[in-house]
Protein backbone atom coordinates (compact mmCIF):
# COMPACT_ATOMS: atom_id res chain seq x y z
CA UNK A 1 0.00 0.00 0.00
CA UNK A 2 1.52 3.52 -1.22
CA UNK A 3 0.91 5.69 1.51
CA UNK A 4 1.44 9.46 0.10
CA UNK A 5 0.94 11.56 3.41
CA UNK A 6 -0.14 11.17 6.33
CA UNK A 7 -0.37 12.98 10.09
CA UNK A 8 -1.31 11.65 13.27
CA UNK A 9 -2.56 13.79 16.17
CA UNK A 10 -3.28 13.04 20.03
CA UNK A 11 -5.85 15.11 22.03
CA UNK A 12 -7.45 15.19 24.98
CA UNK A 13 -10.99 13.95 25.22
CA UNK A 14 -12.19 17.33 25.97
CA UNK A 15 -15.46 18.22 24.20
CA UNK A 16 -13.91 21.81 22.77
CA UNK A 17 -11.24 19.62 20.15
CA UNK A 18 -14.41 18.39 18.74
CA UNK A 19 -14.04 21.36 16.14
CA UNK A 20 -10.13 21.33 16.42
CA UNK A 21 -10.51 17.70 15.00
CA UNK A 22 -12.83 18.03 12.16
CA UNK A 23 -11.20 21.05 11.02
CA UNK A 24 -7.33 19.54 11.33
CA UNK A 25 -9.16 16.70 8.69
CA UNK A 26 -10.60 19.11 6.39
CA UNK A 27 -7.33 21.11 6.29
CA UNK A 28 -5.82 17.49 5.55
CA UNK A 29 -7.82 16.66 2.81
CA UNK A 30 -7.98 20.03 1.13
CA UNK A 31 -4.91 18.38 -0.68
CA UNK A 32 -6.64 15.98 -2.62
CA UNK A 33 -8.78 18.91 -3.75
CA UNK A 34 -12.21 17.59 -2.60
CA UNK A 35 -15.64 19.15 -3.36
CA UNK A 36 -17.19 21.35 0.10
CA UNK A 37 -19.48 17.86 -0.30
CA UNK A 38 -16.74 15.93 0.39
CA UNK A 39 -15.32 18.14 2.71
CA UNK A 40 -18.69 17.94 4.58
CA UNK A 41 -18.87 14.57 4.73
CA UNK A 42 -15.25 14.09 6.15
CA UNK A 43 -16.09 16.59 8.84
CA UNK A 44 -19.29 15.23 9.75
CA UNK A 45 -17.70 11.53 10.05
CA UNK A 46 -14.52 12.76 11.71
CA UNK A 47 -16.40 14.60 14.23
CA UNK A 48 -19.11 11.82 14.95
CA UNK A 49 -16.09 9.39 15.45
CA UNK A 50 -14.18 12.04 17.80
CA UNK A 51 -17.35 12.76 19.72
CA UNK A 52 -18.15 8.20 20.22
CA UNK A 53 -14.92 8.47 22.04
CA UNK A 54 -15.80 11.73 23.81
CA UNK A 55 -18.87 10.68 25.61
CA UNK A 56 -18.43 6.59 25.44
CA UNK A 57 -14.99 5.65 25.98
CA UNK A 58 -14.01 8.12 28.28
CA UNK A 59 -17.44 9.27 30.04
CA UNK A 60 -16.12 10.63 33.19
CA UNK A 61 -12.15 11.42 33.00
CA UNK A 62 -10.16 12.68 30.36
CA UNK A 63 -8.37 10.13 28.29
CA UNK A 64 -6.15 10.18 24.89
CA UNK A 65 -7.41 9.96 21.13
CA UNK A 66 -5.59 9.40 18.60
CA UNK A 67 -6.96 10.87 15.19
CA UNK A 68 -4.75 9.45 12.11
CA UNK A 69 -5.28 10.60 8.55
CA UNK A 70 -3.14 9.28 5.43
CA UNK A 71 -3.87 9.24 1.27
CA UNK A 72 -3.12 6.21 -0.05
CA UNK A 73 -2.66 5.72 -3.91
CA UNK A 74 -3.93 8.55 -5.56
CA UNK A 75 -7.08 9.78 -3.97
CA UNK A 76 -8.30 7.58 -1.20
CA UNK A 77 -8.00 9.26 2.25
CA UNK A 78 -7.89 6.82 5.22
CA UNK A 79 -9.36 8.12 8.80
CA UNK A 80 -8.69 6.04 12.08
CA UNK A 81 -9.82 7.63 15.60
CA UNK A 82 -8.51 5.66 18.40
CA UNK A 83 -9.47 5.64 21.93
CA UNK A 84 -7.85 3.99 25.33
CA UNK A 85 -11.22 3.79 27.16
CA UNK A 86 -13.89 1.93 27.94
CA UNK A 87 -14.59 -0.33 24.81
CA UNK A 88 -17.57 -2.11 23.83
CA UNK A 89 -18.87 -5.20 24.36
CA UNK A 90 -21.07 -5.53 21.38
CA UNK A 91 -19.97 -3.49 18.57
CA UNK A 92 -22.46 -4.91 16.44
CA UNK A 93 -25.41 -3.48 19.06
CA UNK A 94 -23.54 -0.26 19.13
CA UNK A 95 -23.75 0.40 15.31
CA UNK A 96 -27.50 -0.34 15.14
CA UNK A 97 -29.38 3.37 14.02
CA UNK A 98 -31.02 4.76 16.80
CA UNK A 99 -29.32 2.51 19.43
CA UNK A 100 -27.21 5.10 22.44
CA UNK A 101 -26.01 4.36 25.99
CA UNK A 102 -25.93 8.63 25.41
CA UNK A 103 -29.84 9.45 26.71
CA UNK A 104 -31.43 11.97 25.00
CA UNK A 105 -28.75 14.17 23.82
CA UNK A 106 -28.00 11.94 21.41
CA UNK A 107 -29.35 10.56 18.88
CA UNK A 108 -27.97 7.06 18.08
CA UNK A 109 -26.95 7.87 14.44
CA UNK A 110 -23.56 8.65 14.90
CA UNK A 111 -22.38 4.79 13.44
CA UNK A 112 -24.96 5.08 10.53
CA UNK A 113 -23.37 8.61 9.45
CA UNK A 114 -20.03 7.31 9.43
CA UNK A 115 -21.13 4.74 7.35
CA UNK A 116 -22.98 6.87 4.68
CA UNK A 117 -20.63 9.69 5.01
CA UNK A 118 -17.42 7.02 3.69
CA UNK A 119 -16.78 4.35 1.67
CA UNK A 120 -15.72 1.98 4.07
CA UNK A 121 -15.62 1.91 7.77
CA UNK A 122 -14.66 -0.79 10.51
CA UNK A 123 -15.12 -0.82 13.98
CA UNK A 124 -12.80 -2.86 16.89
CA UNK A 125 -13.17 -2.82 20.13
CA UNK A 126 -11.95 -4.65 23.20
CA UNK A 127 -13.98 -4.21 26.66
CA UNK A 128 -11.48 -2.80 28.81
CA UNK A 129 -8.72 -1.75 25.98
CA UNK A 130 -10.36 0.85 23.40
CA UNK A 131 -11.78 1.12 20.30
CA UNK A 132 -10.59 1.68 17.06
CA UNK A 133 -12.62 3.58 14.28
CA UNK A 134 -11.18 3.33 10.74
CA UNK A 135 -12.96 4.87 7.69
CA UNK A 136 -12.00 5.30 4.12
CA UNK A 137 -13.27 7.71 1.69
CA UNK A 138 -12.54 8.16 -1.83
CA UNK A 139 -12.22 11.54 -3.33
CA UNK A 140 -12.61 12.14 -7.30
CA UNK A 141 -9.75 14.12 -8.62
CA UNK A 142 -11.36 16.62 -10.97
CA UNK A 143 -8.40 18.08 -11.76
CA UNK A 144 -6.68 14.93 -13.42
CA UNK A 145 -5.72 15.19 -16.70
CA UNK A 146 -7.30 18.34 -17.37
CA UNK B 1 -23.67 28.53 19.19
CA UNK B 2 -25.70 32.15 18.61
CA UNK B 3 -29.21 31.86 19.42
CA UNK B 4 -31.50 34.84 17.91
CA UNK B 5 -35.04 34.57 18.08
CA UNK B 6 -38.13 36.66 16.25
CA UNK B 7 -41.98 36.14 17.30
CA UNK B 8 -45.13 37.18 16.09
CA UNK B 9 -48.94 35.73 16.08
CA UNK B 10 -47.72 32.63 18.04
CA UNK B 11 -44.78 31.63 16.10
CA UNK B 12 -41.51 31.58 17.03
CA UNK B 13 -38.40 31.17 15.20
CA UNK B 14 -35.05 30.72 16.55
CA UNK B 15 -31.94 31.14 14.08
CA UNK B 16 -29.03 29.41 15.08
CA UNK B 17 -25.51 30.51 14.27
CA UNK B 18 -22.12 28.75 14.65
CA UNK B 19 -21.59 24.82 15.01
CA UNK B 20 -23.70 22.49 16.50
CA UNK B 21 -21.85 19.29 17.47
CA UNK B 22 -21.59 17.96 21.08
CA UNK B 23 -19.95 20.79 22.46
CA UNK B 24 -22.47 23.01 21.55
CA UNK B 25 -25.54 21.42 22.19
CA UNK B 26 -26.16 20.65 26.08
CA UNK B 27 -26.54 24.30 26.67
CA UNK B 28 -27.94 24.93 23.15
CA UNK B 29 -30.83 22.47 23.91
CA UNK B 30 -31.31 23.97 27.35
CA UNK B 31 -31.44 27.57 25.55
CA UNK B 32 -33.87 26.49 23.16
CA UNK B 33 -36.10 24.77 25.93
CA UNK B 34 -36.17 27.47 28.25
CA UNK B 35 -37.40 29.77 25.02
CA UNK B 36 -39.72 27.42 24.67
CA UNK B 37 -41.40 27.48 27.97
CA UNK B 38 -40.97 31.47 27.60
CA UNK B 39 -43.18 31.95 24.53
CA UNK B 40 -45.54 28.80 24.49
CA UNK B 41 -45.27 28.97 20.36
CA UNK B 42 -48.03 27.46 18.72
CA UNK B 43 -45.48 26.90 16.36
CA UNK B 44 -41.74 27.27 15.93
CA UNK B 45 -39.23 27.46 13.34
CA UNK B 46 -35.43 26.38 13.77
CA UNK B 47 -33.74 28.37 11.49
CA UNK B 48 -30.56 26.62 10.65
CA UNK B 49 -29.27 29.19 7.68
CA UNK B 50 -26.81 30.04 10.21
CA UNK B 51 -25.44 27.25 11.10
CA UNK B 52 -21.81 25.95 9.95
CA UNK B 53 -21.78 22.47 10.82
CA UNK B 54 -23.72 20.25 12.67
CA UNK B 55 -23.64 16.53 13.33
CA UNK B 56 -25.89 13.80 14.94
CA UNK B 57 -25.89 16.06 17.95
CA UNK B 58 -28.11 18.21 15.49
CA UNK B 59 -30.85 15.77 15.49
CA UNK B 60 -30.86 14.83 19.13
CA UNK B 61 -31.20 18.53 19.58
CA UNK B 62 -33.96 18.73 16.76
CA UNK B 63 -36.14 15.41 18.01
CA UNK B 64 -36.12 17.15 21.73
CA UNK B 65 -37.14 20.35 20.70
CA UNK B 66 -39.74 19.04 18.53
CA UNK B 67 -40.81 16.80 21.46
CA UNK B 68 -41.32 19.59 23.36
CA UNK B 69 -43.35 21.03 20.91
CA UNK B 70 -45.86 18.27 20.67
CA UNK B 71 -46.23 18.44 24.30
CA UNK B 72 -46.72 22.06 23.94
CA UNK B 73 -49.84 20.69 21.39
CA UNK B 74 -47.74 22.64 18.68
CA UNK B 75 -45.88 22.23 15.33
CA UNK B 76 -41.74 22.74 14.76
CA UNK B 77 -40.00 22.58 11.43
CA UNK B 78 -36.73 23.24 10.51
CA UNK B 79 -36.36 26.14 7.56
CA UNK B 80 -32.71 27.07 5.44
CA UNK B 81 -30.77 23.89 6.42
CA UNK B 82 -26.91 23.71 4.93
CA UNK B 83 -25.94 21.38 2.24
CA UNK B 84 -24.28 19.39 4.89
CA UNK B 85 -26.77 20.21 7.30
CA UNK B 86 -29.37 18.96 4.71
CA UNK B 87 -27.23 15.10 3.96
CA UNK B 88 -27.17 14.54 7.85
CA UNK B 89 -31.08 15.30 8.14
CA UNK B 90 -31.55 12.46 5.12
CA UNK B 91 -28.95 10.12 6.45
CA UNK B 92 -31.03 9.98 9.67
CA UNK B 93 -34.19 9.74 8.61
CA UNK B 94 -35.52 12.68 10.99
CA UNK B 95 -38.19 13.21 8.34
CA UNK B 96 -39.64 10.41 8.02
CA UNK B 97 -39.61 8.99 12.14
CA UNK B 98 -40.15 12.35 13.78
CA UNK B 99 -42.38 14.33 10.53
CA UNK B 100 -40.10 17.34 11.16
CA UNK B 101 -40.61 18.99 7.64
CA UNK B 102 -37.95 20.76 6.13
CA UNK B 103 -38.32 23.79 4.09
CA UNK B 104 -35.42 25.66 2.00
CA UNK B 105 -32.13 25.78 2.16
Amino acid sequence: MNIRNYISIDFPSSSANEAFARAAAAAFAAQLDPTMEELGDIKTAVSEAVTNCIVHAYPSELGRIRLRLRILEEDTLDITVRDWGRGMADVKKAMEPLYTTGGEERSGMGFTIMQSFTDSLSVRSRPGKGTTVSMRRRIFRRSRGA
Amino acid sequence: MNLTTAYASGRLTIYLAGELDHHEARETMRSILELLDEYLPRECVLDLAGLRFMDSSGIALIVRAGRRMQELQGRMWIENPSAQARRVIACSGLERLFQVAVIGG
